[in-house]
């Protein structure tokens, strides 16, 4: 796997870099790919069909001058549709992102049961937050908002969650979802590949020097 | 949803195990639009990996109102394979792995030792079995002459080359057999019972006297060297938690490339017209209320268990599980190890295998050993006594979970008559690169082409990466 640090980010006197694993649960059509999509790329496309061909992203933030976290974000490649993610899914995530859409009533019931999942299936620490997407489309038509603000919020605080509601399409608050996670992160360890420090590393699969080769178009 | 379900797709696939969901991972990545079903509410079918209050339940053996697993920790520290198979590190499955970048999601460790039995009971010997000429003259396998007679061989081995007779000691390589090229060697029996067994992994002496079989025989050897050559220890490498997680890998890989996945969905009916299968009736269950649907395909593939009719035993397996608090004896305390037991050194006509993994894979609590004794049965009852010599071996064991003997299915007919194409069961090697070779095979008969597995995500755009 290539890595792209950031430049000045490289782990040495006095810089931290972590990995993380960020997974991805929410109902279908809510805009999971979308929130990932402005996040990494920051793009957005409004017909974009369901995910295909892309379930794992990387994106770098800089907390600080020292500080760099970086997210290996994993996406449900729609396996979620018939409950048939995989236990390989929650594996070792660090922190999960719960999508909800905000037009529409019953995905933030979908996304409360995601949640009772991650905590049954993953980590005992993890973070989780929860975002209530297109939060563009109650600000054109405010009567199209389904779920209140502070319905959600009291929601998730109960829960211990993360609270925003973002838009994808106009980048709302995308980029402080994913700040917030990453300060809650404990950021001393590095994970998820080196879990738990101690370990015999894993062995490299990938053909000596041929490294470069078997990624695909980027393997970043 | 029901609605979301296609009306036809390109492929049905019925089950998941690995055999499976490698083929679903590549006919997506082909762009064919695959629907994977399974029955279970978990990836793997056979080959799960499960956790040990599953293990008890399965086999059922603890009394009514226990609960024996809550001593061993929490249920989920645990992932046992119900197939025991390693992954050969220069393997075609390793192959796979890479050029369909499955890698991503999976971490793997080596195994830390391969070792044979010579003897048996209380004459037995347990040794690391050579890999290449050095260790040959270390061996306490052979005494001084021999190990110069098989450092000699292993060096040929190493200089074979099937298109140029020189390289061939004088042999007709298309008719001679094996046992005569050992015999150029002047190996002894013994020793021939570990290259065979151990190296070439042969499960039992047909291969001795098969004419023409002496090439694949020296490549056999050739990829067990290559593969302890690649990290040093042993020739295999294992997934961290369980064999489980390759399935679950490759079914990923289907689904990024759009693969629909159920799981908890049973088949109620193949739908034929003019004797080809055109499709299926389902049903979903653990959704409220339960969702029954009907979708065509231009083909169905599948493990054996969903085509009773169309599959014969070849044989029966017969396996134990057993939970250790220490490592396997005469293994270097190794956090896991393969030792093979050669047909000939306890008088039976199959190979006895223990594979064993621990905590150092994730699949158990620290302090922790599972070692699987498989081998093929060969009577018809009284089964336990068949895998004696390998559970002599154990020392003592925590739990012994060991059900009847299991069957290994093959397919009646290749598919192309009826357009459904059956995997075999999970044989008793050691390793899988036999359920590559079933993945290639059912590729070549459902896709009309052979599989190529070098770059084969290559020059596929990817819409975000």
């Amino acid at each position: 796997m290539a890595t792209r640090g950031p430049p000045g980010a490289r782990p040495g006197m006095g810089n931290r870099f972590a990995q993380f694993k960020l997974v991805l649960l929410g109902e279908s059509a809510v805009g999971k790919s979308s929130i990932v999509l402005r996040f990494v790329k920051d793009q957005f496309d409004s017909y974009r069909e369901s995910t295909i061909g892309a379930a794992f992203l990387t994106q770098t933030i800089a907390l600080d001058e020292n500080t760099t976290v970086k997210f290996e974000i994993w996406d449900t490649a729609g396996q979620e549709r018939y409950k048939s993610l995989a236990p390989m899914y929650y594996r070792n995530a660090n922190c999960a992102v719960v999508v909800y859409d905000i037009t529409q009533a019953a995905s933030l019931d979908k996304a409360k049961s995601w949640v009772k999942e991650l905590q049954r299936q993953a980590n005992e620490n993890i973070i989780i937050a929860l975002a209530g997407n297109k939060l563009d489309l109650v600000q054109e038509q405010p009567d199209k908002r389904a779920i209140q603000t502070a319905d959600a919020q009291a929601y998730a605080k109960e829960a211990g969650l993360l609270f925003f509601e973002t838009s994808a399409k106009t980048a709302e608050n995308v980029q402080n979802l994913f700040t917030e996670i990453a300060k809650k992160l404990p950021l001393d360890q590095v994970g998820p590949r080196h879990a738990r420090p101690g370990q015999r590393p894993g062995v490299s699969l990938a053909p000596e020097g041929a490294n470069t080769q078997v990624g695909g178009p980027c393997a970043c | 949803m029901a609605d979301e379900i296609a009306k036809e797709y390109d492929v049905i696939v019925l089950g998941t195990g690995l055999t499976e969901c490698i083929l679903s991972g590549v006919l997506s990545v082909k762009g064919k639009k695959v629907l994977h079903i399974d029955r279970n509410d978990h990836y793997g079918g056979e080959a799960a990996s499960v956790n040990l209050e599953t293990l008890f339940k399965k086999y059922g053996n603890y009394a009514a109102g226990t609960e024996p697993w809550k001593q061993y920790g929490r249920p989920n520290d645990w992932n046992i394979d119900l197939v025991p198979k390693f992954l050969m590190s220069s393997g075609e499955l390793t192959n796979i792995l890479v050029s369909t970048d499955v890698t991503r999601y999976l971490e793997f460790k080596q195994v830390a030792g391969s070792y044979v039995q010579q003897g048996a009971a209380s004459k037995a010997t347990i040794a690391k079995v050579p890999s290449d000429a050095a260790e040959a003259l270390r061996s306490p396998l052979m005494g001084i002459f021999e190990k110069r007679r098989m450092k000699s061989f292993i060096e040929w081995v190493g200089e074979f080359d099937p298109k140029d007779p020189a390289t061939h000691k004088g042999l007709n390589m298309s008719t001679c057999t094996m046992k005569e090229v050992f015999d150029k060697f002047s190996l002894e029996t013994g020793t021939k019972d570990f290259v065979g067994h151990a190296m070439a992994l042969y499960l039992n002496d047909n291969y001795l006297d098969t004419p023409g079989a002496a090439p694949e025989t020296i490549e056999r050897i050739r990829l067990y060297g290559q593969s302890v050559a690649r990290y040093g220890k042993s020739p295999y490498i294992y997934p961290l938690y369980g064999l489980g997680e390759l399935p679950q890998g490759f079914a990923r890989l289907s689904a990024i490339y759009g693969g629909t996945y159920m799981l908890n969905t049973s088949v109620d009916e193949l739908v034929y017209e003019n004797g080809k299968a055109v499709g299926i009736k389902a049903t979903m269950a653990g959704v409220e209320p339960e969702m029954k649907f009907e979708t065509r395909a231009k083909m169905i593939l599948g493990d054996p268990s969903y085509f009773p009719d169309k599959v014969k035993v070849v044989g029966h397996v017969l396996r134990a599980i057993c939970i250790l608090k220490h490592p396997l004896a005469s293994t270097n305390d190794a956090d896991s190890c393969q030792l093979i037991i050669p047909q000939s050194q306890v008088g039976r006509k199959n190979d006895i295998y223990i594979a064993c993994v621990s905590s150092a894979h994730n699949v158990c609590p620290k302090g922790y050993w599972i070692a699987i004794v498989s081998t093929i049965a060969e009577t018809t009852a009284n089964h336990h006594l068949e895998l004696a010599p390998g559970i002599e071996r154990l020392g003592k064991i925590e739990e012994q979970f060991m059900g009847p003997p299991i069957p290994l299915y093959e397919p009646l007919e290749d598919g192309r008559n009826d357009n459904i194409f059956i995997s075999k069961s999970y044989d008793a090697t050691s390793h899988f690169e036999t359920s590559t070779e079933d993945v290639k095979d059912i590729y070549r008969r459902c896709a009309g082409e052979e599989l190529v597995v070098e770059g084969l995500r290559e020059g596929i755009q990817m819409s975000q990466e």
